[in-house]
């Protein structure tokens, strides 16, 4: 057995380093949400020939205006605007092609806002409402509150970080959060929880099993326990999706990523956050008891 | 704790699963050509089509693995319905027919896959249209993003202008509707058209009431018709039309013919799209190139491939013959999940995948957990055959609670009960659906499957010994220990 539980304030400490800046950088900065949620034109144009954005500003003149102008690693073009509809943008596309004969559009897509807004608050809800379930659930098949709390407290440590890496990312790279980033926490969230469980069954198991075991080294034994298939579990989630991140198509990447940072902090929170939030709830329980 | 006898029986069972899990996930044609010596095989596998509509059960498919917009690519409109000018008693129906119609317009397209789906919350009315395969967006907004127009034309007294034929040639079929003049009547004039029962024969008759102007003008055009027909046009295409058998000055006319309930159903709703036009309006068109889609999926897919490929081998490394029987039973889940894919249909899109890989990542999971447990009961001395059993009951037990909760959330997340203040549409669904799609499959291979090819092939202690990785990663634990 190791006494992976001495030193909880010290995975405390880890989670902080990494959730604070990251909660920091979300009051201040937020996410840079994408098209999906701002509403707007996103228009990809495959152009032709090399050309520098300037270039490409300059040769819709008028027609577009811009917010934002980027490459894509396959060389297209995208451009982003305010709202346009298909006679506008055919205009814009005439007046680029004065410049560029052969630009070729590849991507039209006008979004209103309001769908963006709906689809986030209503997967809002259904979080908060899969929480609480969760809550209830782990609770009664652990018969502890404290067990259903925990589990539910570390899925937040995970969403926080998510969050919080994003819009890092987000500030200093660009990186937007589209749908498939809302898809990947919903499975990060589903992850953590399932990940969770089955350490907290070794608890429960040992609960029994050992009676009058200190509650610390009870948990001690259940994480040392559990640990290899923690690892080996992650290990081959890590493996499926790295290579997807080195070979898949470009538009999922982030989404790749962003499921990658969940699996390591999903695995991470496990044994290192859900585990020792157990012991100090206990702690916190006995000493209130005593007073 | 006397079951010494392999289940032979459940084998039989998995294996029959299998192979007909397999016919339905092969692809439509598989071409099968090998030689054994003198004895040559060349042979071309065509996978059947299930069909039970000929014995009357409405159940028939193609088998196709369906793929979503986001994959296909193609486009999607999402058509705001303006309900202010409705009166508030009518708007479901007003609803209804310009759902009918959007759907009318987008079967004009002929394209496969395509869907016309309605969501309505509290004051906000949406028509989404998808068209996979399309990829000129304009045209579709255009052809579908307008209000519908209904008209009602009369039966013209001169015949239809005969086209001058050359000798020789056949004359171009005439269109019988060619000769029907407009006659002012529009939609507009029409209030609303119900289903009745007629008093006399009790058939369905479906009934429309007109406004005054509108009870004015037909009975001009009715006066004019008596014994001609009557052509109702929607968006230049024809409904019906009836023959007149009375001037009908009343503003109420009734429709009869030997309709079927369904029949004058439809024949009504597609008249309320006239009478009670809802004005649309286009909030969001997206085009998605089918090259970016097609470039993504492609690239995708050959990583998945890799990345399953290394799963696999990484399995047999760490759980040496074990992990072999866990790479078999995983083979057996994607083959069961994939026919399950084509008999639903699931349409799948880029978050469906994601749903999928997770549900994959729980199933490794499940199996990693039974050796895992089964390690530990041989390590604490108990032997092989109650090792195997506990190891497999208790590893059960979390892998039980683990997925409960994982199925609870996609159960939020899909929404069933349609509930106003979730998701009721789109990605987040298709994601919801196939993550708990994949867990069903996943608990059920982890218990018949697995279990019975860990009962079966694994039977001696011998064949408990791990990969050769888990293997170096002891000896050096325990030169540590040293």
């Amino acid at each position: 057995m190791i006494h992976f539980m001495r030193l909880r304030w010290l995975y405390f400490l880890l989670s902080a380093l990494v959730i604070v800046p990251g909660f920091i950088s979300l009051v201040m900065f937020g996410l840079k949400p994408s098209v999906d949620f701002t509403g707007g034109t996103e228009l990809q144009i495959a152009l032709g020939k090399p050309a520098l954005a300037e270039e490409v500003k300059n040769a819709f003149g008028e027609k577009l205006a811009i917010d934002e102008l980027s490459f894509l690693p396959n060389g297209d073009v995208s451009v982003r605007a305010k709202p346009i509809d298909n006679a506008a943008k055919d205009e814009a596309l005439g007046e680029l092609r004065k410049t560029f004969p052969d630009a070729k559009e590849s991507k039209f897509e006008t979004l209103g806002p309001t769908l963006g807004k709906e689809l986030l608050v209503k997967t809002l809800i259904a979080m908060l409402l899969s929480a609480g379930g969760i809550t209830l659930y782990v609770a009664y098949r652990f018969s502890e509150l404290k067990y259903g709390v925990c589990a539910v407290l570390a899925m937040f440590h995970d969403t926080f970080v998510l969050f919080g890496v994003f819009s890092l990312l987000g500030h200093f790279m660009g990186v937007e959060v589209d749908v498939l980033f809302v898809t990947a926490v919903l499975t990060i969230l589903s992850f953590s929880v399932h990940d969770t469980i089955v350490v907290y069954d070794r608890i429960r198991e040992l609960r029994h099993a050992q009676r009058g075991m200190r509650y610390e080294d009870l948990v001690d034994l259940a994480v040392t326990e559990t640990l290899s298939r923690s690892m080996n579990n992650s290990m081959t989630i890590i493996f499926m999706l790295f290579v997807l991140w080195l070979f898949g198509g470009s538009s999922m990447q982030w989404f790749v990523f962003a499921l990658l940072i969940g699996t390591v902090t999903g695995t991470y929170s496990s044994t290192f956050a859900a585990a020792p939030l157990l012991v100090v709830w206990d702690e916190m329980a006995k000493k209130r008891r005593k007073v | 704790m006397t079951s010494t006898k392999p289940p032979i029986k459940t084998l039989i069972f998995v294996m029959v699963i299998t192979a007909l899990c397999t016919f339905v996930a092969l692809p439509k044609e598989v071409p099968v050509r090998f030689a054994l010596g003198s004895w040559k095989v060349d042979y071309t596998y065509m996978r059947p089509i299930i069909d039970l509509t000929q014995w009357k059960i409405p159940f028939q498919r193609d088998l196709e693995l369906k793929m979503g917009l986001d994959i296909q690519g193609g486009t999607r409109v999402t058509l705001d319905a303006d309900m202010s000018a409705i009166p508030q008693a009518d708007r479901q129906t007003a609803f209804t027919s310009a759902k009918e119609v959007i759907s009318r317009r987008v079967d004009m397209f002929g394209v496969s896959e395509s869907s016309v789906k309605t969501s309505f919350n509290g004051s906000q009315y949406r028509i989404i249209a998808e068209l996979p395969g399309v990829t000129d967006a304009a045209k579709a907004v255009e052809l579908i993003g307008t209000t519908a127009q209904l008209d009602f034309r009369e039966e013209s007294t001169e015949s239809a202008k005969p086209v001058p034929v050359k000798k020789g040639e056949t004359p171009p079929p005439q269109n019988p509707f060619d000769n029907f003049k407009t006659t002012g009547l529009t939609g507009k004039e029409l209030k609303r058209s119900t289903v009745q029962f007629s008093q006399q024969t009790g058939q369905p008759v479906v009934s429309l009431e007109f406004n005054d102007q509108g009870t004015k003008m037909f009975g001009e055009i009715t006066r004019r018709s008596v014994g001609k027909r009557v052509g109702i046009f929607l968006d230049e295409i024809p409904v019906t039309a009836p023959v007149v058998n009375e001037p009908i000055e009343t503003g109420t006319a009734q429709i009869s013919g030997g309709f079927s309930v369904e029949a004058a159903k439809q024949l009504s709703i597609q008249l309320n799209a006239g009478a009670l036009p809802v004005p649309i309006k286009v909030v969001q068109q997206e085009t998605i190139g089918a090259s970016l889609g097609r470039d993504a999926v492609e690239k995708t897919a050959k990583a998945g491939g890799i990345g399953i490929i290394l799963v696999a081998v990484f399995m047999v490394l760490l759980y040496g013959w074990k992990g072999v029987l866990a790479d078999v039973a995983l083979a057996i889940y994607a083959v069961i999940t994939l026919a399950v894919y084509k008999l639903v249909p699931v349409t799948l899109t880029l978050p469906g995948i994601a749903g999928l890989m997770l549900s994959i990542g729980m199933a490794v999971d499940s199996n990693i957990l039974i050796f895992e447990r089964m390690k530990e009961e041989l390590r604490m001395g108990k032997p092989f055959e109650v090792a195997m059993k506990l190891g497999f009951g208790r590893a059960w037990d979390s892998i039980k609670d683990a997925n409960v909760a994982t199925l609870f959330t996609s159960f939020i997340l899909f929404n069933p009960f349609e509930f106003e203040f979730l998701n009721r549409s789109g990605m987040v669904r298709g994601f919801a659906f196939t993550l708990a799609l994949g867990i069903l499959v996943g608990l059920f291979t982890g218990i018949v499957v697995t279990r019975t090819l860990l009962r079966v092939f694994l039977t001696n202690p011998d064949e408990m010994n791990d990969g050769i990785v888990s293997r170096l990663l002891s000896k050096v634990k325990k030169g540590k220990n040293v």
